[in-house]
């Protein structure tokens, strides 16, 4: 009751609290991001629709590595682990993630999938998101970077429509760039400038896996960014 | 449609704030959502409403505060306006959000006996 004035009314105690709602999804990604940095590596947030190519370009990446032991993924999907099989037939050792029900895969999925993975020599990590443009941007994972495969066939205005997944992604790999040619009215240029609207400091790759077009320039970007996440470790 | 997580993110966080004050019943919650954080404000009220029912948000009225994206020059502090290019016109550094990728629990109101 009231202690004050005697009207009867119970007492309404504010709490001021001002803490991230996703704070334990935030904390476990940290306890993720710390266990990949101390073990030098490299973690990749690949995310994208559903069809933008994601396996794809990860196939097209193990192609390219000499030693595919250097290259571990997580795949999430809601149904299925055909992308961890696909995954393992291109020599990525990888696992699945089955998320059911869930549009999105979070810290706590990552973490402990970790225990299942055997991660000795791995170099690059890649954690396949479920395909979706809205929900994998809310969650951090851990990783060290968030790339967005976007493919030419989805529209100049995509990056418009979901800002949110674009103003987090270090890059933007434009995807199916072989099909460029059946695509007359595609315009690159404004694909580019839709990006450059929700994306502070827009980096963008083109590739085709279809022909590895790209796909060198892609790996290149991983190595330079390994390499500084490691210097920063060793300074650290 | 995360938003059934991010409630259940949310009542998680209520308990921890409530504590061990278990003779207090929650009477409201506010939250701070960015216009650019990924969450849908009407599918946080639909998630928000089925999913309180049996926690102790069930007396818990939601206020959801949106707010709107900022973007700015982290050299002049000159603000990005809505729809240009995310890069200073003056400075050419790439902008940073100022604002706008909230998911905040603000306050909850206890009423005690």
């Amino acid at each position: 009751m009231c202690q004050d004035c005697g009207c009867g009314d119970t007492n309404l105690v504010p709490l001021e609290l001002q803490t991230r709602i996703l704070a334990r999804n935030d904390s476990t990604a940290e306890h993720n991001r710390q266990h990949f940095r101390e073990r030098g590596i490299f973690t990749v947030n690949l995310m994208g629709s559903p069809g933008s190519g994601k396996t794809a370009v990860l196939e097209a990446t193990a192609r390219m590595f000499k030693n595919g032991r250097r290259l571990a993924a997580i795949a999430g999907d809601l149904a299925t682990d055909n992308d961890a099989a696909r995954l393992v037939r291109a020599g990525i050792r990888s696992c699945a993630i089955e998320t059911g029900q869930a549009c999105h895969l979070d810290a706590e999925m990552v973490h402990h999938e970790l225990h299942h993975l055997d991660l000795e020599g791995v170099e690059f990590l890649f954690i396949e998101n479920v395909g979706n443009l809205v929900c994998p941007a809310v969650y951090d994972l851990g990783q060290s970077v968030n790339v967005v495969a976007l493919s030419v066939t989805e529209g100049e205005d995509k990056p418009l429509k979901y800002p949110t997944m674009f103003a987090k992604a270090d890059l933007v790999l434009l995807t199916k760039l072989d099909l460029l040619p059946h695509l007359p009215n595609v315009d690159m240029t404004a694909i580019r400038n839709a990006i450059a609207k929700v994306m502070p400091d827009p980096h963008i790759i083109r590739m085709s896996a279809q022909d590895d077009a790209g796909v060198d320039g892609w790996v290149a970007w991983l190595r330079e960014r390994r390499a500084a996440q490691v210097h920063e470790v060793v300074s650290a | 449609m995360h938003e059934y997580s991010i409630v259940q993110s949310l009542v998680d966080s209520v308990a921890a704030a409530v504590g061990t004050r278990t003779d207090a019943v929650v009477r409201s919650v506010r939250v701070s959502i960015g216009e650019v954080a990924g969450v849908d404000c009407g599918l946080l009220t639909t998630a928000y409403e089925v999913f309180r029912a049996g926690t102790l948000c069930e007396n818990a009225a939601m206020t959801i505060d949106r707010i709107p994206a900022r973007w700015e020059c982290p050299l002049c502090g000159a603000a990005i306006p809505r729809g240009a290019v995310l890069q200073c016109p003056q400075c050419h550094e790439p902008a940073f959000m100022a604002a706008g990728d909230e998911i905040i629990l603000q306050r909850v109101e206890l009423e005690v006996a």
